[in-house]
């Protein structure tokens, strides 16, 4: 065929060559990991908070993955990430208090979680699917809180311990191995995620976010990809979990709530659905946000989380990375 | 069972249907429709609103489930094949209200199928441009369509017009051996309609192409024969002259034109 075709009447434009070179690394993209290697150093008191946060990242970017690019919206993701978390420590407290093994074991129950669930609830489409994915998640937590003699009930699990990381590094009260641990996940799972949405796969689901119609009019096999984004996407809320277990020696039945499924779901609104980065950006800004704000307003930091995402709704779609890229975007304009 | 099945595939029809029904809330809108389609055939498919057009080409891409009847595609049945098999035995389609990727670029919009046709669309860990030959393939097809000046654009942004022709473009990108075309030049001004049918008539002649359309104009530039569609089920099948002096499709339209 090309060796027929007309001579090119035009060249790929830079724009179209932008678009065909977007999986290679670009500089920016360092940023996050050079301010959470930054945070380390400088902020050693807030090392807690900052495995929290990193913890918080890795399960937005996971939310993302099925919300952002297959446009799977779910009200129910804590269901994976609470999982994880169980999972992991229900591990430990039944002698694997291996870190990293309990975490592959724990993402791959969250995973087959997401398999069994998705055949069910993928199934429904809008406003069902919601709900769908609301009830699984709330089944569970109710399920945690009725079988106490495996999960501790309302008390949860305590009392947990987590060998050295590699059998050479101690959870230290300081937080360090922790932080350091939750960063590494984050760094292998980031990469996993960044690989996946620039593969044909990763372009498919965002296909199917525009039009599920069209995608099975080409050929594709719309169900089984839904299928598969909502398990990888599930097993890595699942480590996520397992990663809060591990780093804060403790699980309770908050980690399969919907106040988590939903605050999960503000911090990428926040920081921009679709994007890769938004989770990066969304997670860090609430978890600061209400660390400073409940220091400061314990009364009424909610409601100022609330108008700062009534404001991104309103003025800014696309959460603060889409307003950014607008912000360059008029100014480039500007310069040329 | 078929006793009138062909001794080669080679001889098979593109598109075969036969007794092809379906009735959606109690009401028909396919009452036993056989057609067929050779292989590079370019035919109209016309009718009255709410004739079943659309319905047609829904039931042949298995959008729709028929009531009864079968259908083949170069001779194989695939009346119980889900529509992504029937994508793979070369079944392509447009729609007749734009059904596009609208947040994607031009280019990314014929890059999914592309993918599809190549089977690749389900690798994980490989970069999509990795692909040899993947980009300079949807390039090119955008030059052939005279949209490579807009590939870098959201098709969202694009006039009404050329996101028609993207419609074509994504449905070509599969390298149909059927082609059905829903109304594709349907409210686009009469100059862009143009540029849409001398791309339809320009299609590689292996092709069969099945296009639905109500300007009489521009199906006599595309098509040889016409089928008339008529309450789900098919009047009269003829040449332009043949169906234009036929006095029941004049009758249909007449009484269209009256009743509104
Ligand atoms: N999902 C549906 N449920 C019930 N009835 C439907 C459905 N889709 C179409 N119909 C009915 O089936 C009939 C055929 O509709 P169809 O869209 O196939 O007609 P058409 O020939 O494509 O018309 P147009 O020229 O307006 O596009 C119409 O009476 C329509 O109201
Ligand atoms: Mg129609």
């Amino acid at each position: 065929m090309s060796a027929e075709a007309a001579p090119l009447t035009a060249a790929p434009s830079a724009a179209v060559a932008a678009i065909l070179g977007r999986h290679r690394l670009r500089a920016v993209e360092a940023l996050p990991w050079l301010c959470a290697g930054l945070g380390f150093f400088a902020l050693p008191d807030y090392l807690a908070l900052g495995s929290q946060i990193l913890i918080m990242t890795l399960f937005a970017m996971s939310l993302d993955l099925v919300l952002g690019y297959a446009g799977i919206v779910t009200l129910g993701h804590a269901a994976f990430f609470g999982t994880g978390a169980y999972v992991a420590g229900i591990l430990a407290l039944h002698g694997w208090s291996e870190p990293i093994s309990a975490l592959a074991i724990a993402g791959a129950a969250a995973g087959l979680l997401g398999v069994a669930t998705g055949l069910i609830v993928l199934r429904a489409r809008g406003l069902a699917l919601l709900m769908l994915t609301l009830v699984v998640a709330e089944m569970l937590q109710e399920a945690a809180n009725k079988l106490g003699w495996l999960t501790g009930g309302t008390d949860g699990l305590q009392g947990i311990t987590i060998a050295p990381l590699l059998g050479r590094f101690d959870f230290d009260l300081f937080g360090r191995t922790a932080y350091l641990y939750s960063l590494a996940v984050l760094l292998l799972a980031w990469w996993l995620v960044r690989r996946i949405v620039h593969s044909p796969f990763g372009h498919s689901l965002t296909g199917l976010r525009e039009s599920a119609i069209r995608m099975r009019a080409i050929g594709a096999p719309v169900f089984r990809r839904r299928l598969r984004a909502y398990a990888v996407s599930a097993a890595l809320a699942g480590i996520a979990g397992a990663l809060l277990t591990q780093t804060t020696q403790f699980v309770g039945l908050q980690v399969l709530s919907f106040e988590l499924s939903g605050t999960v779901l503000v911090m990428l609104v926040l920081g921009g659905i679709g994007r890769l980065y938004g989770a990066f950006i969304g997670a860090p800004l609430y978890m600061i946000a209400q660390d400073q704000l409940a220091k400061q307003d314990p009364v009424n930091w909610l409601f100022w989380i609330g108008l700062l995402l009534v404001l991104i709704v309103f003025f800014a779609r696309g959460g603060i990375l889409g307003l950014v890229d607008r912000i360059l975007m008029a100014m480039g304009r500007r310069c040329a | 069972m078929r006793l009138d099945m062909p001794a080669s595939p080679a001889a098979a029809p593109a598109l075969e249907t036969r007794g092809l029904a379906k009735s959606l809330g109690g009401i028909p809108i396919a009452r036993g429709i056989d057609f067929r389609l050779e292989t590079g055939e370019r035919r109209a498919l016309i009718g009255p609103n709410g004739a079943g057009k659309t319905s047609f080409i829904n039931l042949v891409t298995g959008h729709l489930a028929p009531s009864s009847g079968r259908i083949w595609v170069g001779g194989e049945d695939v009346t119980a094949l889900p529509p992504e098999a029937r994508v793979k035995r070369g079944i392509g389609r447009t729609f007749q209200i734009n059904t596009l990727f609208a947040a994607l670029s031009v280019l990314e919009n014929v890059l999914l199928p592309l993918s599809e046709r190549r089977g690749i669309a389900g690798r994980m860990f490989r970069a999509a441009a990795a692909d040899a030959g993947l980009a300079e393939e949807g390039w090119a097809l955008l030059e052939r369509l005279g949209l490579a000046e807009d590939a870098a654009r959201p098709v969202r942004e694009l006039p009404y017009g050329r996101q028609r022709l993207v419609e074509i473009a994504i449905a070509i990108a599969l390298r149909p051996k059927v082609l059905l075309l829903d109304e594709p030049a349907a409210g686009v001004p009469s100059a862009e309609a143009g540029i849409i049918i001398e791309t339809i008539a320009g299609l590689p002649r292996d092709i069969a192409v099945l296009i639905v359309e109500h300007d009489m104009d521009l199906v006599f530039r595309v098509a040889r024969r016409i089928t008339v569609l008529v309450q789900g089920a098919v009047l009269v099948e003829g040449t332009p002259s043949e169906i234009a002096a036929d006095p029941r499709v004049r009758a249909v339209y007449l009484g269209e034109a009256a009743a509104s």
